[in-house]
Order: structure tokens, then C-alpha cells, then sequence
């Protein structure tokens, strides 16, 4: 059980710090998909998928000192922003977790990189890979109408999963 | 008439402790109820390991499905009917999503999920979707009709309000369970004014909302909510009969996978063990058959399969302390050496266990994007989220509730026999 939180800080101090709950929500999630080792369990909610599981873990991390959580306000919304500490990073090490492998290190860097929305995006077409690519898009209009997502943007986020993917299988 | 109207020739009417009665008018709904499918969930409790500790809590998920139906129907014929923002012909959507929302669960559905890597969702969506009673039911009201009902239920349907009343921060699951599991458990908590709550309902654009003038009620239940998480859901004695329960599968599987020649063959379990299993050995299991391999195992020669099988029959659980990780990390490794050098294999018998590995969430009021929070409908028309407005819930709402312990079998360290220092020694570091 250690072990499962000895990865999410790991998973946070290889991006050197994650803005944003739905970001990092999003992220694992991603990673979970394309088969990287997480365990914490997602469902479908408003935003896309979201596990409780690893809110909760993050809470956990911050209260133990392991994790760093900053307040933002951003005037009409707030953010968290997430950073591994010095002890976190001893943890890791006393936990004796597999080191990160190179196409996660890959993964994250292109995830961190990219807007929540866009990798809201990206989750709820990996929430519905079990359809065809054309039932996959018509889910996504359906569940996340508001957001008016485009062709351009769609066909982008297909584009970053495959080339996830491929990163994946080369390393 | 089509069979999605067609309505009993006479009412049916289950006795309820909760809800006094629970109303079936609809023909779907009525031979639902009769599938095998859903009356396996008679033999599946609502509170796992719980019956441990509040004796009383043997209640089945049967019980709880039967009650978020009843509360759906309550809503959707009472609060909602005649509302222009309701569609009415949403309703046996709704229903049907209610009653079916827990049929994927599995025997002490928790552990069991996590000792194979399962989840309880996919087996609903199998169960909806594959070759069983209920499909075969849901599928007379229309072809399309079994995947509307496993959309609604993970929330991917396309009518938010019916994703609301299933499944959101005050929905019919958490208080119905709420409710129920107070009554079983006999504890004093988790009563609240449901009857109040569902007049304030109001369905809108793509959520229920609930009038400002129904708080006092929502705050009672978001108490309830709080107070039922730490009294019984994250009840200490409850984790260690479940930290048990999970060694006990992670045993028998590790054994299964090393060769182990039992005595009694797990056949139930061959195909989880090997990652083969169909719908059909998932709809096999039940709790009375997981007690009944316990039972078994007692007997088998593995010593670390039968104590843990005995410990959980006949309750004899593992002792817990508070800890605390940040400080007392290389406490637990230097504690693993122990418990090897005493010969207890400390991946059975030293059992960190956390909160975020339970089942069961506190309310959130949704900042940046996480789940969305209650809403209330202020009489100017505005929307505003429940902890702005009522101090109670602010005060108990977005805080961090984290908690830690580790299991062990005091007994194995207390009893006379060899390397009595050993033991005294890892005693005194636990204590």
C-alpha cells in the first residue's frame, strides 16, 4: 500500500510539480490508460474521469509532508498546485518503488505541457477507447456538449495518444 | 400497451424498515426485482466486514438497491411530475438505473476487487449489456434500452439530471445507504429529513438543485454523511476484519500460483486466480461461498492460509496502532526485518492501511474542477454552492481527513515459545 503512494510522488516530482487538481486528475489517469502501473480507481464524472481514490492520496501525501500543496487564488477560481518535498523524496527512496522508466518520463512531459482542457480532452476519448473512433467522438459530444470542443482539437487529441503510445512501445 | 407502461394489475409493496414501503406499479421493474441477477444481491451485505463489529449490519445490497429505487420513484412521481424542467419520459430510465446501480458488485466487493484488480462498474455494464436475466428484460422495453441504463449509471448518459439522482453529492445511493446502514448498525448518527430534502429538490438545466429554503435539512445530511464516515465506515476493528479478508485472497492466490497442492480445491476461484474468469464464474460467487472456503481453509496445510481463515471465521482479529508515516517510515522497515527474524511474514501480518483505500468519500465543494458540489437555489434564481452559504458545512467540508494504522497480530508476539526477546522487542517499538 506504500508502494501506490510512493508512485504518485514520484509521478509528481517527475513533472517538477503539477498545477492544478484536474490537471493532475487527468494525467494519472492518461498514464493509468496507456498502462503505466497506478491502481487508483477512475469514474466518469462531470469533469471527465476522476478517482476519489487518489484525491484522497493526495491529501494524505500533503498531511505526511510528502507533497506540497499551494493555494492559488486566481480571482474567480482557485488552483492547487502540487510539488514533491525533500521528504517526499526520501520516502520514495525508503519505499524501494521501481524507478520511473523513460516513456513515463517521456509521457509526463508531454502531458505537462498541455492545458487541462485539452487533457480533459484526451481522457474522456481514452474513457470511451472500448468504442469505434466515430462512437468515441460522438460520446464525447454528448457528455461534454458545453465545452464545444472542435475537429482541430479532436484530431489533435487522437494524435496525442497515438504518439503516447508510440513513445510508450519504443522504450 | 408497450411493455415500458405496462403497469401490475395490482400494486406490489415491499416491507421496509427505512422507508416503511417500497411502491412497484411498473412491470419492468417488478420482473427486474425476479432476475437472478438481482436477487443474487441478496446473498452480498451492504457493509462487508462491518457485521463484525456493529452485529447488526447484515443487510444486503438487495435491501439498499430496493431503497435508491424508492427514492427515485419518489422524486421522479412526486417532486418532479408535472415540472417542465423534468422529461418525463426519463423516468423508467431513472428507475431501472436505480434499482441496478450496485448489480456489479461482487462478494465483500472491496477486497475482493482489489486483491484481483476488478471493478464492481465494469461487472454492472457486463451484466447490463451481456447474456443475462436482466438484459433479456431490459432489452423487451427496447433494443437500446439496456445501454441507456448502464450509461446511466456511469455517468455518461446524456440527461444530467438523471446522473444527479443516481449519482452525485446528494443522491438517492448516499441517502438511502446512509439511512439504512444507521438502522442496521444501530449507531444514533446518520438520520436526517429525507422527506424534507426531496420537497426541495428542483430539477434544472443539467443538475437537481435543492432550494435555499431546505439547508438546515442538507446540512443534517452532510453531518450525518461526516459523522457515519469515522463512526462506522472508517471503523478501525471493521478495517482489520477486511485487512484480514484481503491476505487472506492475496494467500490463497499466491499459493494457487506457486503450485500449492490444496486440500479442498478453490475451483470458484481457478479462473480469478489465472485471470480467466467469465461473467458467468463472477455471477457464481457470493459471500456464503467465499465463508464457505474459509471454512475450508481452516484446515489446509499452509499455516499462514489457515490462521488468517481462522482469524476471520471466528474473529480473531489483528490488534492496531495510530501511525504515523511521515515520522515513523523507518519504524516500518526496520519492523519488517523484525517480524522476518521472528518469523511472521510481515506481508500477511504487518498491514499498513490507509483511508484513501476505503470505499466511501466525504463532500466536496468542488473547486477547480472536481466533483460537482450541491447546489442552491437561492430565491433570486441564482445558483450558489452549498459551504458558501451554510457555515456548518464549511466548517466540516474541504478539510483534510486523512487516517493511518497498522495491523498486527498481538497475540502472535504476546504467546510463550521461541525468540521471546524478538518479540518483546518489536512489541515495545509498536507500542
Amino acid at each position: 500500500m506504500l508502494g501506490e503512494h510512493a508512485k504518485i510522488i514520484q509521478f509528481i516530482g517527475v513533472a517538477d510539480g503539477i498545477t492544478g487538481r484536474k490537471k493532475l486528475q487527468k494525467m494519472v489517469y492518461i498514464a493509468k490508460k496507456l498502462q503505466f502501473p497506478y491502481k487508483e480507481k477512475f469514474e466518469f464524472h462531470f469533469y471527465g474521469p476522476y478517482s476519489e481514490e487518489l484525491t484522497l492520496r493526495v491529501e494524505e501525501l500533503c498531511n505526511m509532508g510528502f507533497l506540497n500543496e499551494e493555494r492559488q487564488d486566481k480571482g474567480s477560481y482557485v488552483q492547487y498546485k502540487y510539488q514533491m518535498t525533500d521528504a517526499g523524496e526520501h520516502f520514495t527512496q525508503m519505499a524501494q518503488v521501481e524507478e520511473v522508466s523513460p516513456s513515463l518520463i517521456a509521457c509526463i512531459e508531454q502531458m505537462k505541457q498541455k492545458s487541462s482542457r485539452f487533457l480533459e480532452l484526451v481522457s474522456t476519448l481514452l474513457y470511451f477507447d472500448h468504442l469505434p473512433k466515430e462512437e468515441q467522438i460522438e460520446k464525447l459530444h454528448v457528455v461534454k456538449g458545453k465545452l464545444n470542443f472542435t475537429e482541430e482539437e479532436i484530431e489533435e487529441a487522437f494524435e496525442f495518444v497515438m504518439n503516447l503510445m508510440n513513445e510508450r512501445a519504443i522504450h | 400497451m408497450s411493455y415500458a407502461t405496462q403497469k401490475l394489475a395490482e400494486e406490489k409493496v415491499f416491507k421496509d424498515p427505512v422507508h416503511r414501503y417500497i411502491h412497484v406499479r411498473d412491470q419492468v421493474i417488478w420482473d427486474v426485482i425476479g432476475s437472478k441477477e438481482f436477487q443474487r444481491l441478496r446473498r452480498i451485505k451492504q457493509l462487508g466486514t462491518t457485521y463484525l463489529v456493529f452485529h447488526g449490519a447484515e443487510h444486503s445490497r438487495f435491501n439498499h438497491s430496493l431503497g435508491v429505487y424508492e427514492i427515485v420513484r419518489r422524486i421522479v412521481d412526486d417532486s418532479f411530475n408535472g415540472r417542465p424542467e423534468w422529461d418525463a419520459s426519463e423516468r423508467l430510465v431513472v428507475l431501472c438505473a436505480a434499482l441496478l446501480h450496485d448489480l456489479g458488485h461482487g462478494p465483500f466487493s472491496h477486497a475482493f476487487e482489489n486483491v484481483f484488480d476488478l471493478d464492481h462498474e465494469e461487472f454492472t455494464r457486463a451484466i447490463l449489456l451481456g447474456d443475462t436475466e436482466v438484459n433479456e428484460i431490459l432489452k423487451r422495453v427496447s433494443n437500446d434500452f439496456p445501454q441507456k441504463v448502464a450509461d446511466a449509471i456511469a455517468k455518461t448518459y446524456p440527461n444530467k439530471q438523471v446522473v444527479s439522482l443516481i449519482s452525485s453529492q446528494i443522491d438517492a445511493d448516499r441517502m438511502d445507504y446512509l439511512q439504512r446502514d444507521a438502522y442496521f448498525t444501530g449507531v444514533s448518527y446518520g438520520h436526517f429529513d429525507m422527506e424534507r430534502i426531496l420537497r426541495v429538490m428542483r430539477p434544472r438545466e443539467d443538475q437537481v438543485v435543492i432550494k435555499s429554503s431546505g439547508m438546515h435539512a442538507v446540512e443534517d445530511y452532510i453531518m450525518s454523511r461526516y459523522q457515519m464516515y469515522w463512526q462506522v465506515y472508517f471503523h478501525p476493528v471493521s478495517r482489520s476484519a477486511e485487512v484480514i479478508l484481503t491476505k487472506i485472497l492475496h494467500r490463497a492466490k499466491a499459493l494457487s500460483e506457486s503450485g500449492y497442492d490444496f486440500e479442498q480445491q478453490p475451483t470458484h476461484f481457478k479462473s480469478f486466480f489465472e485471470g480467466t474468469f467469465s461473467l458467468k464464474d463472477y455471477l457464481a460467487l457470493d459471500e456464503g461461498v467465499l465463508l464457505t472456503y474459509f471454512q475450508y481453509w481452516i484446515n489446509e496445510k499452509d499455516p499462514i492460509l489457515s490462521d488468517l481463515s481462522d482469524r476471520f471465521v471466528n474473529r480473531k482479529l489483528f490488534q492496531y496502532i495510530e501511525f504515523d508515516l511521515a515520522k515513523d517510515y523507518m519504524k516500518m522497515r526496520e519492523l519488517e526485518q523484525l517480524f522476518k527474524r521472528a518469523g511472521i511474514d510481515p506481508e500477511y501480518y504487518l498491514v499498513f492501511d490507509s483511508s484513501s483505500d476505503l470505499p466511501y468519500d466525504f463532500y466536496r465543494p468542488g473547486e477547480e474542477g472536481e466533483r460537482i458540489p450541491i447546489h442552491l437555489l437561492m430565491p433570486s434564481g441564482e445558483i450558489r454552492e452549498l459551504s458558501r452559504e451554510s457555515e456548518i458545512v464549511e466548517a466540516i467540508s474541504g478539510k483534510r481527513r486523512t487516517d493511518h494504522k497498522l495491523y498486527f497480530p498481538e497475540d502472535f508476539l504476546t504467546e510463550d515459545g521461541k525468540k521471546k526477546a524478538l518479540k518483546k522487542q518489536i512489541l515495545e517499538l509498536l507500542k
